[in-house]
């Protein structure tokens, strides 16, 4: 076997910088490989997030409002088909709750897609379902604001989960108005 | 050491998990669905066979004295690799294990192996037994993935096996972590001695 370097100080200085810099390096390289996929897969997600919660739309732009990003659909005539915004709120039960949630025209909620949950697994995290048509919570097709039945609003709660249903419902509202504002 | 062993200790004897019980923070946070569990084991796995083999190259240019901190340098980098190669071509799964990808650096299977096996033994040995080890963990996490999502949720590997059933909640959650863990590893080192 090789004779083992010994730990003096120039060897010590040598070594870890060599190392530093041969992986410094590698993942410089590396990094300009996958940073445009990952920017496109960020894209993407967002893309296929605004096509779920609109209806069949054929154009979108993007306009910034009081920071949040809103994505306005428009036929192919121009006229505006709705409006998807995505917002968040940090008082889920299990920290930050970030959705993506679409109006039509006349401001009324016509879908929406959990874009980032920490809620409970088979609690808080049946959100994803739950608010959808069919669903115990259905707030498709409402507009106004939202509040859960235990702060006196008429959407079921999910089950257990009234701190997940509030960020949510939060949410929602907030959401409802960028988008007015928005299209105003 | 015999090519056997190398093998058999990353298995069975010397298991990770069962019988080493190291790393057992990815270990239980990762274990909620069969998925999960197969895809931390795979890159961890990656992680210790890459490290292995650069730090039983090394061993002989990085003086004692500094041996931790290159280790983790190293360690770092090829974890650094696998977070942004899975962001760039698989951000589903990225999403689902985040953070727990990044502290492969830390987990204690990496830098233990590292420690006791690469730095004393030649690239070939080592590599087979960061594998081996790897697969290990592999294993491990798998099946208690398996076990865990199917009590909790009644699907295998995504896939309803008993329709309509909601399934045991707890077992999704960090108790039901802790429980399988304790009973399977209970099973395992009884089968382990009568073997």
């Amino acid at each position: 076997m090789a004779k083992k370097a010994q730990s003096t100080l120039p060897n010590m200085v040598v070594s870890l910088t060599a190392i530093a810099l041969v992986a410094a390096a590698i993942l410089a390289a590396l990094n300009a490989i996958t940073k445009e996929p990952i920017e496109q897969a960020k894209t993407a997600k967002i893309k296929d997030a605004v096509g779920a919660v609109l209806p069949a739309f054929k154009n979108v732009e993007d306009r910034i409002v009081e920071g949040y990003t809103c994505h306005v659909a428009t036929d192919s005539e121009g006229r505006v088909v709705g409006t998807a915004v995505e917002a968040g709120s940090d008082k889920g039960f299990g920290g930050h709750l970030q959705l993506m949630v679409g109006f039509d025209a006349e401001g009324k909620v016509c879908g929406y897609q959990v874009i980032e949950t920490h809620e409970t697994p088979g609690l808080g995290a049946k959100a994803d379902q739950w608010f959808q048509k069919g669903g115990k919570g259905d707030i498709i097709g409402r507009s106004g604001e939202l509040k859960v039945k235990k702060d006196g609003g008429d959407v079921d709660a999910i089950s257990g989960s009234t701190i997940t249903s509030r960020a949510f419902l939060g949410i929602v509202n907030e959401a409802a108005a960028i988008a007015a504002q928005c299209n105003q | 050491m015999k090519t056997k062993d190398i093998i058999k200790n990353g298995l069975i004897k010397e298991n990770p998990t069962w019988v080493l019980i190291l790393g057992m923070c990815p270990t239980l946070a990762t274990t909620t669905s069969a998925l999960n569990g197969l895809s931390m084991g795979l890159a961890t796995t990656f992680v210790l066979l890459m490290s292995n083999m650069v730090i039983s190259l090394l061993k002989s240019v990085i003086p004692d004295k500094v041996r931790i901190p290159a280790f983790i340098v190293i360690i770092a980098s090829f974890v650094t690799m696998v977070e942004m190669v899975m962001k760039a071509y698989l951000p589903g799964l990225y999403d689902s294990l985040g953070l727990f990808i990044s502290l492969i650096v830390v987990n204690c299977i990496v830098l233990g192996r590292a420690e006791a096996f690469a730095s004393k033994n030649n690239v070939g040995q080592s590599a087979l037994d960061g594998l081996f080890m790897g697969l290990g963990f592999t294993w491990a996490l798998t099946l208690l993935g398996i076990v865990r999502e199917l009590l909790g949720t009644g699907c295998f590997f995504g896939h309803s096996l008993i329709g309509g059933a909601d399934g045991m909640l707890m077992m999704i959650l960090p108790p039901g972590g802790f429980l399988a863990l304790g009973l399977l590893m209970a099973l395992i080192n009884h089968l382990r001695k009568r073997a």
